[in-house]
Order: structure tokens, then sequence, then C-alpha cells
């Protein structure tokens, strides 16, 4: 990791497993934020959403998704983050996500760009990018990652560092 | 039967507690997964509709799916 990256905290999911990661007291000293995710579900909902701040309104993305053969688009006034693996896909693979949320100390609106790749060790592969809007000026003190409808469990030995970073 | 759990990371303390969601959280839960199955449900009948009447109209015109998106280009 660069030098100006700082490792703020971190979490591995136990055996009990865990219905969301939420990071909180999010220390405003730094210029950036960049989560990094490795996760898998117990189920077959493996979509996911961020939430800043316990707010679960005022987002927005657009996203494009391949899957190696095809290319789509779409956007949506949510807050997912693109999905994970779980019980549908071949055991022991976990998705990668990584989110970076730029000036999220700020008093404007906060924008984030995410990098999401599923694949299960066959024939399913995704990789999806998503430029999210939280039309929020608030600073964000905390980040809540969940399922995107229902509920899902992270497993075991998912993860989530955040990270922040300093500009010089 | 216990409800499920949460982490949560305190990143000024560095604490990471497993919280037990409240019967509040997890009824809130279930009701978001009865409305996702419905709308799921909703979402798979109506593309399976569209692919019932793109394949009459197809017969109709007496021309197969690559022909029509040739058409279309």
């Amino acid at each position: 990791m660069p030098d100006t990256f700082e490792l703020i905290a971190s979490s591995t999911v136990g055996s009990g497993g865990a219905a969301s990661i939420d990071f909180t007291s999010i220390p405003s000293t730094y210029t950036d934020l960049v989560l990094k995710l490795s996760a898998r579900a117990t189920s077959t909902n493996i979509d996911l959403k961020m939430n800043f701040n316990s707010i679960t309104t005022g987002y927005s993305r657009r996203n494009l998704n391949g899957n190696g053969s095809t290319v789509t688009s779409s956007s949506a006034s949510d807050a997912w983050i693109g999905p994970i693996d779980g019980s549908g896909q071949a055991a022991n693979i976990f998705g990668n996500t990584e989110i970076y949320i730029p000036n999220y100390a700020g008093s404007t609106n906060k924008s984030y760009s995410i990098d999401s790749i599923v694949e299960d060790n066959a024939s399913l592969a995704y990789a999806i990018f998503i430029a999210g809007l939280w039309s929020n000026t608030a600073a964000i003190t905390s980040i809540s990652l969940s399922a995107l409808s229902g509920s899902l469990t992270f497993a075991q030995y998912s993860t989530a560092y955040l990270y922040g970073v300093k500009n010089a | 039967m216990p409800n499920p759990t949460r982490i949560e990371i305190n990143c000024e303390t560095g604490v990471e507690s497993i919280i037990e969601l409240t019967d509040a959280e997890v009824a809130e839960l279930t009701y978001q997964a009865e409305l996702a199955a419905e709308k799921k449900a909703e979402e798979e009948a109506q593309a399976e509709a569209n692919a019932v009447a793109k394949a009459a109209l197809l017969d109709r015109l007496g021309i197969t799916a690559d022909e029509a998106k040739l058409l279309l280009a």
C-alpha cells in the first residue's frame, strides 16, 4: 500500500457470521477513505449496499457490468455496491470489492467509486464498476455494509479493511 | 433462538463488538426479504411474458432473433 494509506480499522467475520459490518466513529483527519472487502454470503442473496451515518436515503449510482462476453450499463437510486459470492457459487470463493470515497469529511455531496469482482472458479465471472453519489453534505462518520434488500449473512473469514488516505 | 448479529468496529477506540439485532430490526429484515421476493417473482413473470411475446412476434414475422438483431443494427 502507498505510504499515504493508513489502516484505520479492520474486521474478520467469525464463525457466527454477521448480518452487517459497521465502521463507526471514523476520524475526520484523513482526506479520502478506501474500503477493501473480501466477502462471501452464506445465502443466495448476495447483493450488498453501503450506507453512511445510518442514513438510507439520497443514494444513486451508474454502473458498468461485464461478464466476459457481454457488457451492460444501468443506473438506479439505491446504495448497491455490487454482489459477493454466496451459496449459489463454488465453495470457499470470496468476492472482492474496493470502494474509494474522496473528501469524505467535507461539506459537499459525497461521490464514491467502486470496483467489484465476483467469480466462482468455474464459468461465472462479473466485473462491476460503479460511480455512486450520496446526496448529503454531512461528513461521513460511519459506514455500514449489509444486504441491499432482505438479509444476508457474511460468512466466516469475510474481511473488511478501512484505510484513510492523507494527501501530501 | 438468538437473533442474527452484526459487527461494529469503533474506529476511534479500535473496539470490535458483536451486537445482536433487535426484534424490530429482524422484523424489518424479514419484511424487506418478503418484498424483495415478491418483486423478483414479478420481474421473472414479466421476463417470461416478454420472452413469449418476442417468440410469437419473430414467428409472425418469419425471422430469427439473429436476423432481428441485424435489422436493428
